[in-house]
């Protein structure tokens, strides 16, 4: 560590890897629920594992992007933290909303929830992804107000990196775009077009920048590769991932009542969407290859290339998939979406999460650069047991996708919607064994940080120097 | 040795910096992908496209492309002079080939104009959102090109650049004559061929 108050990241890495658990444990329950449909019914309902799944994945990913910006930005600005206290009142602050929120998604129905929290003054639920209750949002806002000024100045009073201003530039796009979930108007077209302004702009926007920035991060520290050639890389990502994404949200506007201008500007500008994730992995790989160290942090350096890889896979080949609006037409709201949901999320944001986990973590636990070997080697089965079976996760809801469009849609005697989902039950069955696996590859990941082993030396001045 | 892989091996290959060649690329990738929709939208419904094109206004489209041309050709003039040391003159023909950028987006407003005035939208029809998507993407580039050269140009009359040192100006350059690249094709698919 070369920043004490860069210790502020471990309690967000901490949490984020434990909300991470619940995510997968709800996400078994959810998938069980696909083919045994009354299972735990009425404790958990559908609709609430199905709430806790995503909302859980996305706190979690949250609380690591905080942790991330706390961790690399005094480094990279070279100066300590504005206000380490203000980080950890934070932490605790958004820690206990969340789980206040999500223990009243499960112990209480979800209108009396919405009655309670005082819904009626400002309406803001009942839309998926952003069920939360209205206070819990406003303290979402906050909590990145209070992270925001605390990473701001700290990136004001010291080095202003690339690296840095990218993943600024994307958490302050995070924190305004996330104002449009306050936007709730009566008009269903309206709503559903200002909503992917949350939705869409964060996964496709400004959580690009924020993968980027923090991939180059990485790549700089473990390979040792000039800063220059890694920003210029950044810069070109960046670029590329707004020119495309943002037009590219027109891939959701599809007959939803928007103008027909939106199938062709959301086909052409999203077909390209691929692109900088293309470019990302290209950069990654290179930057590896030409490494100027073999830093003793191989989990991290697996981490970094996979996060290349699987977001380019998932979040590019499987969107460009159903993303030209002739083919949505079909593929609309089908398994298709929920196979490519699965791998781009996991591709490019709970792997860049682990990535930083995994490179950050030594240094705040042990002050050294890396995990001991053992405790590596159990990290990097983790990591491919989790992601060969989110392959095989994405494969299946494949299958079951083009099933279902099939048979739902394009048959000559298209079949109702039940009907069908009975029809593809054994790639359901399929998935959720595969689930298992990569529950699996979770307990595994999760046993690494207890694992001892013959340690690596604590850091000195010199190795601190060197790794600068 | 072939004379390509010896350029490479000076590192000359392509003049400029090599991540706006990448930009560059994926630019034309995005017109390409534009142009090829628009020809594809085009062959399903020649009648409309070809009633709809006579009513563009092709002077204005031709002199857009003169003014265009000339601006590259004054880029090409700045270059030169950098190559040679002259500061000064670099930067006064960066700042003619802004001024030409001006004069290309005053006609083009126009042109829009009359086309919003005339109650033409992204809705009138295929041939319309091709016609007004395409040259306002365009718009936007011809605009980040002026904002580039602009920073050339007040980087070159601070003495920031030199006959040794001048890829900003190459940089600069390469992009500009990306978005009248474009604007000729534009021009010709979408004003011109019938």
């Amino acid at each position: 560590m070369h920043f004490k108050s860069q210790a502020v990241a471990k309690p967000y890495f901490i949490a984020a890897i434990g909300l991470f658990v619940g995510q997968i444990l709800f996400g078994l329950i959810l998938g069980l629920q696909y083919v045994v449909g009354d299972f735990l019914f009425p404790a958990i309902p559908f609709n609430v594992a199905r709430m806790v799944h995503t909302n859980l994945l996305i706190v979690w990913l949250l609380f690591g992007f905080m942790g991330a910006a706390y961790y690399l930005v005094p480094e990279e600005a070279e100066t300590e933290l504005h206000s380490p206290k203000l980080a950890l009142v934070l932490f605790w602050v958004f820690l206990v909303a969340g789980a206040l929120t999500i223990l009243g998604y499960l112990l209480v129905p979800y209108a009396s929830l919405a009655k309670m929290t005082g819904n009626d003054l400002l309406p803001t639920m009942g839309r998926e992804f952003l069920e939360q209750p209205t206070i819990t949002k406003a303290g979402i806002v906050i909590v990145a107000l209070g992270f925001l000024y605390n990473i701001g100045m700290t990136v004001l009073k010291g080095r202003k990196t690339v690296v840095s201003l990218v993943l600024l530039t994307g958490l302050v796009g995070l924190a305004v775009l996330f104002l449009f979930a306050f936007y709730n108007p009566i008009n269903l077209v309206k709503d559903k077009y200002y909503w992917w302004w949350v939705v869409h702009l964060w996964v496709e926007g400004v959580w690009e920048l924020i993968l980027g920035a923090i991939l180059a991060f990485v790549l700089i520290r473990i390979t040792g590769v000039d800063r220059e050639v890694i920003e210029k890389w950044l810069y070109v990502i960046v670029a590329m991932a707004l020119i495309t994404g943002i037009v590219g949200t027109g891939h959701h506007y599809y007959w939803i009542g928007t103008p027909e201008y939106w199938q062709w500007w959301g086909s052409i500008f999203s077909a390209l969407e691929p692109i900088p994730f293309f470019m990302m992995t290209v950069f990654a790989f290179n930057m590896v290859n030409r490494r100027r160290r073999e830093h003793p942090n191989k989990a991290a350096t697996l981490w970094a290339l996979g996060t290349a890889v699987m977001a380019f896979l998932g979040a590019g080949v499987w969107g460009f998939l159903h993303t030209l609006s002739p083919v949505n037409y079909y593929t609309h709201g089908s398994q298709i979406t929920a196979a490519h949901g699965h791998m781009a999320f996991y591709g490019a944001y709970v792997l860049i999460n682990l990535t930083i986990i995994s490179y950050a973590m030594p240094h705040l636990r042990h002050n050294a650069p890396a995990a001991n070997g053992r405790a590596q080697v159990l990290e990097m089965w983790a990591f491919w047991l989790m992601t060969i079976s989110m392959v095989f996760i994405t494969l299946f809801l494949t299958a079951a996708g083009i099933l279902q469009v099939w048979l739902q849609r394009a048959a000559e005697t298209p079949l109702p919607y039940m009907v069908v989902q009975d029809k593809v039950a054994l790639f359901y069955w399929l998935r959720e064994i595969t689930g298992l696996v990569f529950f699996v590859g979770l307990v595994l990941y999760v046993a690494s940080f207890f694992v001892k082993g013959k340690a690596h030396v604590p850091e000195t001045k010199a190795a601190r120097a060197a790794t600068a | 040795m072939s004379v390509t892989a010896e350029r490479v091996e000076h590192g000359r290959a392509l003049p400029g910096d090599f991540a706006i060649w990448v930009f560059i690329l994926a630019e034309l990738l995005v017109f390409g992908l534009f142009f090829l929709a628009y020809a594809f939208a085009r062959s399903r419904n020649v009648e409309l496209f070809n009633a709809s094109q006579l009513l563009l206004d092709r002077q204005a489209g031709a002199v857009n492309t003169v003014v265009l041309i000339t601006s590259s050709y004054f880029v090409v003039r700045a270059v030169a002079a950098i190559k040679e040391n002259h500061a000064r003159l670099c930067a006064n023909w960066v700042g003619a080939a802004i001024g030409l950028g001006g004069v290309f987006v005053v006609i083009k407003l126009a042109e829009f104009h009359a086309k919003f005035a005339a109650g033409i939208t992204l809705s009138t029809n295929t041939f319309y959102m091709f016609y007004l998507s395409l040259t306002f993407f365009h718009f936007m580039h011809v605009l980040l090109g002026m904002v580039i050269l602009a920073a050339v140009m007040l980087k070159a009359r601070r003495g920031g650049y030199d006959a040794a040192n001048h890829t900003g100006v190459e940089t600069a350059g390469s992009y500009w004559h990306m978005v009248d690249l474009v604007w000729l094709i534009l021009f010709a698919l979408v004003y011109v061929i019938r």
